[in-house]
């Protein structure tokens, strides 16, 4: 799948600063991007990059008092108002039934001192007005759904009593509580078994299948994006530095730093050592200008310091990546050389 | 994009998060607490060492034509006592015992408390098992009521509240330490120290110590206001220093009889008390934020 | 698993303090220094009181003999005979029980009345109003002596605005609670520094967890965010602080009993200190001691019965 013709979500030029101790960090820094209805968008990148707090902006659960945002985010169901500047009260009515999340970790993402069932039931609660013994059936529907055995019986269960998979099933199962035209899923499977991962994806995309929702799969992971997604950004630095559909970007990266991340997959049957990217992401307190990948690159050149980098069409539909020499990526052999070495 | 660089939003953003940053970061603000605590305790102990120019009179002498006088008056600034002793007197002279209760007590139980804690803490064991079991066994008394047992079968002095207050207090150090010590045994630098073959007593005073004090100092500030008010606590209740001896909780007792009519005898030492209270906890929330900064 | 998995545990530590503190205060009387008997006697001294006492005290066996014949006594629940009211000690301190008790649990509560909304409020707006006043606060009356607080509020509400009495402890429970209502709010007052500090700690802290966000997530209203899933996790996280931290109001009982003249166990021990009453000294110790290890297993079982995870984490 291309690029959707109707687009639910525009983001534009999203800046989120985070004023810390140690300095203003540029977490998310000029992000832009289109999501269409029932997409599911992959963002990409290591630890750090900006991929978490662009979902946390969307939400608009950034934390208030450090975080500082601009550009535009647009739900188009709620109009072509920035979202960005919705009041609380507003934002709530469009939290659950519209927008909805899940976070990295289910191991603290449920309050540990109530039951499984009552915080489900708020949620269930939240945008209807249902009689409680409703709202329990709804909630116990929504346990089955997701996959919890005997649902009616572990609702009275506290957060402890549940495995990692199980937790993140019951957040699944509160986050699509309201049917949400929208489920932001931030590293929903980093904290699991290999095998638990392979469920909670398939039951993700099999849900998102089932009620034409929307997606944006949060991973530092590729085989995990490719493997679900329709369509990839990757993130570095902050920035978009390579957009593209899934296929285009596995077969023909343009950007030295997708490339780096393709190489440094396990490929299959090639039991050779796994290869990690030279360096570590850069810090985004005092971003010098210019190309922020440089330090890491087999291809930097003097002209990428200095000034900025734009994203560049390379010609593929939908395609773009932010490098100069991104028609030279796919040819470089650069990381096999200086793994050897 | 027309915009140029100056325009762009992300600029003006930068600036605003800039400043936030800056409120964030604040070490001057910390410093300020530190610094204003510092100052208060100088003028504190200023004051009391300089108790005879500033008073100029004894804290004993008896002005008996004047017993009672309210505040501000001639020649007597913070007024008299029912004996006609001059407030103000009796305030300076007074603080010398509470002032020397705080650095002395809480220098002796810092020291012991610090140094039960680091080897409990390093040597584990039944070694630790015994020792915090102690130190739980004093922490299942209310401390004042300890004091005061203590003090009961001692006899009452100011000598004997010390001995009291080295007996009991130094528990909380060496709580404190212990946990320090625990976490400091597995970093590192010590497990580099221990590899290199170093001794024990070395290991602990030379690498665990220096990383671990600050939590002990800190609290030894908060300690220190304790021990002034339980000082003066105990002098209130008659069971610390014993009259004519000035000492702020004596005065309070005393002054309570005559709330009636002069409140000032009994309200004027609590301040006393509260400058250098107030003094100590703003130097430990100081040091907290010099020494561990990132915590809070 | 049962619901209260670590508690035989803890009952077992709590045994093991209980004799503890037993051992500490029998020794503490063998501190008195030269004759105990003389000691007790002081200035009522005859030949025939003191044999009488070292009789009755066994002072005359080895220390180990001793310390078994008291704690034989114990369990009689006898803990001596006090010479100053010509009464067993027991029935002394029995009768200055009620004034303590009643202060403690008035205070305690008063206690939480205040520390709750204020340190909820000023940990959810740090660096607001109430977050500043509520600073002032704390950092003033973490140095100021108890008694000398309680003076102030005598000053100020007794004899200049005389709508509460000197001192007394007032008949039937309206009395006590119109009686007591100064010296409570005293001890609160101390004893709410260190709460509202815990409180505010443990609300940011909360403020950041994660589970936060997933309610908010949820579309619910912020004070039902607020309410159901910041405040009770920040209280139950100070529950435990204030179960440590009775053994303040009880010291701060003993003060202010003696500022306010209440005939409770504080005032006894002061008396029985001056007046050398050493049976009732060490029972009202004793009985001290073994009201914080009562209320320290009360915490313990609170906590289990409000917090789902406590107890639960042995097998990790």
């Amino acid at each position: 799948m291309s690029v959707a013709a109707e687009p639910l979500l525009t983001v534009e030029d999203l800046h989120t600063y985070l004023a810390t101790g140690q300095g203003v960090v540029r977490a998310v820094d000029g992000v832009s991007f289109t999501l269409g209805q029932a997409e599911v968008l992959g963002i990409v990148g290591e630890s750090g990059c900006g991929k978490t707090v662009t979902c946390r902006t969307i939400m608009g659960l950034t934390p208030r008092r450090i975080a500082y945002s601009s550009g535009q985010v647009i739900y188009h169901p709620w109009g072509d108002g920035n979202i960005l500047d919705l009041s609380q009260r507003e934002l709530q009515k469009l939290r659950g039934t519209h927008l909805a999340m899940i976070f990295q970790d289910p191991m603290t993402a449920l309050n540990p001192v109530r039951s499984i069932g009552d915080q489900l039931i708020e949620a269930v609660t939240a945008h209807a007005r249902l009689p409680r013994a409703q709202a329990r059936d709804r909630a116990i529907d929504l346990l089955t759904t997701v996959g919890i055995p005997a649902a009616d019986r572990r609702m009275r269960d506290y957060p402890f009593q549940f495995s990692g998979g199980m937790l993140q099933r019951a957040l699944i199962a509160i986050a699509l509580a309201s049917s949400p035209r929208l489920l932001l899923a931030d590293e929903p499977t980093t904290s699991l078994d290999v095998i638990i991962q392979d469920q909670i994806l398939s039951l993700l995309l099999e849900l998102q299948r089932d009620t034409g929702m929307s997606m944006i799969l949060v991973s530092h992971d590729l085989a995990v994006i490719t493997e679900v997604c329709d369509r990839v950004i990757v993130m570095y630095g902050g920035q978009v530095v390579e957009e593209g559909d899934t296929a285009t970007i596995i077969t023909a990266p343009s950007h030295p730093y997708t490339k780096a991340l393709l190489e440094a997959l396990p490929q299959g049957g090639h039991r050779g050592p796994l290869r990690s990217i030279p360096g570590a992401p850069p810090s985004l307190i005092d971003t010098p200008a210019g190309c922020r990948f440089v330090p890491r690159c087999p291809l930097a050149m003097h002209e990428c310091t200095g000034w900025t980098t734009e994203l560049v069409e390379t010609g593929g539909p939908g395609h773009r990546a932010r490098c100069w020499r991104h028609h030279e990526v796919g040819r470089t052999t650069a990381w096999q050389a200086s793994d050897s070495a | 994009m027309s915009q140029t660089w100056t325009t762009h939003p992300s600029q003006a953003l930068l600036r605003v998060a800039e400043r936030g940053a800056k409120r964030s970061r604040s070490t001057g603000r910390r410093r300020l607490v530190l610094i204003s605590g510092l100052v208060m305790l100088g003028i504190a102990i200023a004051a009391i060492l300089a108790a005879p120019l500033l008073a100029g009179k004894s804290p004993t002498a008896l002005d008996v034509l004047h017993p009672l006088a309210p505040p501000l008056t001639p020649g007597h600034l913070l007024g008299t006592d029912q004996y006609g002793r001059d407030i103000l007197a009796r305030i300076l002279y007074g603080g010398r015992i509470d002032l020397a209760i705080a650095f002395g007590a809480t220098s002796v139980t810092l020291v012991s408390g610090t140094i039960v804690g680091l080897v409990a803490g390093y040597f584990g064991g039944w070694v630790d098992n015994l020792l915090m079991r102690i130190v739980d066994l004093f922490f299942a008394f209310p401390f004042l009521v300890l004091i005061i047992a203590i003090i009961a079968m001692l006899g009452p002095s100011i000598f004997n509240m010390f001995v009291a207050i080295w007996i009991t207090s130094w528990v909380s150090y060496a709580r404190i330490m212990r946990a320090q010590t625990v976490v400091a045994k597995k970093q590192q630098y010590v497990l580099a120290a221990r590899t290199l073959g170093y001794g024990r007593v070395r290991v602990m005073l030379r690498h665990i110590l220096p990383n671990t004090a600050s939590a002990v100092i800190i609290f030894s500030m908060v300690d220190a206001v304790g021990n002034i008010i339980l000082a003066a606590s105990l002098g209130f209740l008659g069971l610390g220093a014993q009259p004519p001896t000035p000492e702020w909780g004596t005065m309070i007792s005393d002054g309570q009889n005559y709330i009636l009519s002069s409140w000032w005898l009994a309200t004027l030492p609590g301040l006393a008390i509260v400058f250098v209270g107030v003094a100590f906890s703003l130097i430990g929330d100081g040091l907290a934020d010099v020494l561990r900064p990132g915590e809070r | 698993m049962s619901r209260f998995g670590t508690l035989p545990r803890r009952l077992g530590h709590l045994v093991l303090i209980a004799f503890g503190i037993t051992l500490v205060t029998f020794f503490l009387l063998r501190l008195i220094p030269g004759d105990p008997a003389l000691a007790i006697l002081g200035t009522s001294y005859t030949h025939q009181r003191a044999v009488a006492i070292d009789l009755a005290l066994g002072l005359n066996k080895p220390i180990w003999t001793q310390y078994v014949l008291f704690m034989g006594r114990l369990f009689r629940g006898d803990l001596g005979y006090s010479f100053f009211y010509s009464e067993p000690a027991t029935t002394v301190i029995g009768q200055h029980l009620a004034p303590t008790v009643f202060l403690v649990i008035y205070a305690a509560v008063l206690a939480a009345a205040i520390s709750l909304p204020l340190g909820f409020v000023s940990g959810l707006r740090r660096g607001g109003v109430v977050d500043q006043s509520a600073r002032v606060f704390f950092t003033v009356s973490f140095a100021m002596p108890a008694f000398w607080l309680g003076i102030i509020l005598l000053i100020v509400f007794s004899v200049h605005l005389q709508v509460f009495p000197i001192s007394g402890f007032g008949a039937g429970f309206a009395g006590h609670l119109y009686y007591l209502f100064l010296p409570a709010l005293t001890i609160a007052v101390g004893f709410s520094t260190v709460l509202i500090r815990s409180l505010r700690a443990a609300t940011i802290a909360t403020l950041q967890a994660e589970f936060v966000d997933t309610a908010r997530m949820k579309g619910i209203s912020r004070a039902k965010v607020l309410r159901r899933h910041v405040f009770r996790n920040a209280v139950l996280a100070v529950v435990a602080v204030f179960g440590v931290n009775l053994a303040y109001l009880i010291s701060g009982t003993v003060l202010v009993e003696n500022v306010f003249s209440l005939p409770g166990l504080g005032s006894l021990l002061v008396n029985s200190v001056s007046n050398r009453d050493y049976p009732v000294v060490q029972g009202v110790t004793l009985l001290f001691a073994l009201l914080i290890v009562a209320i320290n297993l009360l915490t313990d079982v609170t906590q289990s019965a409000l917090d789902p995870r406590v107890g639960q984490e042995i097998g990790e």
